[in-house]
């Protein structure tokens, strides 16, 4: 780059004739040739010729005031030569508010310690926040149950088309599938025994207990629940939410309530849909794979399964979806006034949904085998 | 004349940080009374606390006579029909059409005929300086300026004594600034609201405000008349009403 920065050294004085533009594109090109040229230390002056330069941004500028500064430093003479009124506003500008001595104060990193503190007590107010966002629904609860009047029919009925009937498809074809995969499974290890028909006790049992609830939830959780943080999550940041309080609305009584009763009401129907579809799925299976026509699956399951499998199931809706839009609307409520964190509530929202539903049902299990049901 | 709010001695802190150290002032009936200062010096919070939306350390304020610190749910209810409150991007519920968003107050609190309705929706469109072909646009189909002119008709539905705006000229052009400078003019004169605002826009400054109070330090730095305003020596008020001396 011996056409950008021409080095001559006469009478002790390196002159450095500096052409073309410099500016931000172009420093490292002049930066290179200066540092790999060697200078005799006798020669103690240096001048910077910029008469040849047709442009000097701040970033040049800034780059030649660095390396006057620093030849200085090694005892060097400097001077600047250049008659172009401009460069020497630029310069000037430059040497007015480049601050060496300060840098950036440096954020304090926090030692392990504080960071483990923090850690825990960052979960500790979560865990605070989220109790006391379950007894603010408490007591709106009560409130709420003073009068009929209060209810909010209409969003209740919305809430139900937004988050579950509109759910309907995704958890129908989803339970489906999990019975005809599970009913597949199982006919090639029953077929061993030739146990054939204990593809209906398996099926009936595990579907109606277990794995409709299960699913239900799961697909609820990731559908609706997810849907409930980001739209209190955006009504939030769009401070719709203030706009409510002062207007004296409750966002408990008219975005919480409404979404927590609807998924509550819903819950158990899902499960029951997602029963006949899990159902039918293994049947389907049975009758390809197994020889079992429709109609001895349906009798042997009238023999074997009880109806209280089928409560059982149904009975877990209403705690999932409990779980599932409280947790959902209290991440909405956490989120901070910036676009990350709705991103970031959501996933956790979907997270610990989930996450608590399986522990729900773990606990649900522990009590019905206790309980010998 | 009669107090609308009082603000006295309010101590506010967000973590380590000391927002308000002693904060007090009082805003009288009928006034259009601005908060100024830097940014981040807490204008904002201030006018937060005023209609609960945040809560300070010490202190008290009364708004129309009632303590908020200590205000029971049903009080609490009955004042938050009496003000208004504009923020700054509107705030309009944004599944709601501006109609909706109008008469939602109105469905809620009172037990009027829908037309009845429809005739108070109306009105306040048209006060405010809306289309009536407007009145069925979502707000995410309008510009910016229409938000701030529906959240206002929104924020004037229940006929309020006593108005919150947070920076009501902010993002708009300076036309349309001027226009909303005058709106409010003509809102006190109208209807005798109490006006109490936020704003950094120094024409609208100058054009509508009675009084002002300049939080600046965490504390007031002058409370009263905008002639006087120079009179005390601040750093802010020198840089933001300074050019208007020379």
């Amino acid at each position: 780059m011996d056409n950008l920065l021409r080095i001559e050294t006469n009478n002790g004085i390196n002159s450095l004739n500096f052409f073309g533009e410099l500016t931000l594109y172009t420093i490292t090109q002049y930066d290179k040739t200066l540092t790999t040229h060697s200078f005799e230390q006798e020669n103690k002056k240096f001048v910077f010729d910029l008469n040849g330069l047709s442009f000097l941004d701040t970033a040049g500028a800034l780059f030649l005031e660095e390396k006057i500064t620093h030849y200085k430093s090694l005892g060097f003479m400097c001077t600047i030569d250049t008659d172009k009124e401009q460069f020497l506003q630029t310069l000037a500008l430059v040497q007015k508010w480049s601050n060496r001595e300060e840098s950036f104060p440096k954020p304090v990193q926090p030692s392990f310690l504080e960071r483990v503190g923090e850690l825990f007590v960052s979960y500790y107010v979560g865990f605070m926040g989220f109790m006391s966002f379950f007894g603010q629904l408490v007591f709106t609860k009560m409130h709420y149950l003073k009068s009929l009047k209060n209810i909010r029919y209409k969003e209740i009925a919305f809430e139900i088309n937004e988050g579950s009937i509109k759910a309907l498809g995704i958890i129908s074809l989803t339970s489906f599938l999990i019975g005809l995969v599970v009913a597949y499974q199982s006919a090639y290890q029953l077929k061993i025994y030739g146990a054939n028909i204990f593809i209906v006790d398996m099926l009936g049992l595990s579907i109606l207990r277990e794995l409709a609830p299960l699913m239900t939830a799961i697909v609820i959780a990731g559908r609706s629940g997810s849907a409930f943080t980001a739209q209190i999550g955006a009504m939030k940041i769009t401070q719709e939410l203030d706009a409510m309080r002062t207007m004296g609305f409750d966002p408990y009584i008219f975005l919480v309530m409404p979404r927590i009763i609807a998924l509550m009401l819903m819950m158990p129907i899902l499960i029951f849909i997602a029963d006949i579809m899990g159902l039918l799925g293994g049947m389907i299976i049975a009758s390809i794979d197994l020889n079992i026509t429709i109609d001895l699956f349906l009798d042997r399951f009238r023999e074997v399964i009880a109806a209280k499998h089928f409560f059982i199931g149904l009975v877990k809706g209403p705690f999932f979806a409990f779980l599932i839009a409280s947790i959902a609307i209290y991440r909405g409520l956490q989120v901070k006034d910036d676009t990350q964190s709705i991103g970031f509530n959501t996933t956790k929202s979907v997270v610990e949904s989930i996450f608590a539903v399986i522990v729900c049902d773990a606990v649900f299990s522990i009590i019905f085998t206790n309980l010998g049901i | 004349m009669k107090k609308v709010i009082e603000v006295d001695e309010i101590r506010t802190v967000f973590g380590t940080k000391v927002v308000h150290d002693g904060v007090s002032l009082s805003i009288s009936e009928g006034e259009i009374y601005g908060l100024l200062g830097p940014s981040g010096c807490g204008k904002t919070t201030l006018m937060r606390e005023m209609v609960m939306l945040q809560e300070f350390q010490s202190g008290s304020i009364k708004v129309l006579g009632k303590k908020v610190n200590t205000i029971s749910h049903a009080e609490a209810q009955k004042l938050r029909k009496e003000w208004g409150v504009l923020f700054q991007a509107g705030a309009l519920f944004s599944s709601l059409s501006i109609y909706e968003n109008i008469a939602l107050p109105l469905i809620e609190y009172t037990d009027l005929s829908e037309k009845m309705i429809e005739e108070i929706v109306r009105f306040k469109i048209d006060l405010v300086g809306l289309k009536s072909s407007d009145a069925y646009l979502y707000p995410s189909q309008i510009s910016g300026g229409m938000k701030k002119k529906a959240g206002l008709a929104r924020a004037l539905a229940m006929d309020p004594k006593l108005l919150f705006l947070d920076e009501p000229t902010s993002g708009l052009d300076p036309i349309s600034a001027r226009e909303f400078d005058k709106l409010i003019l003509n809102l006190r004169s109208m209807l005798g609201l109490t006006i109490v605002m936020v704003s950094h826009d120094l024409q609208s400054i100058y054009d509508t405000l009675d009084k002002v109070a300049i939080i600046d330090n965490k504390k007031i730095a002058y409370e009263g008349t905008l002639a006087e305003v120079t009179s005390v020596k601040s750093e802010f008020i020198e840089n933001f009403f300074g050019e208007e001396q020379v």
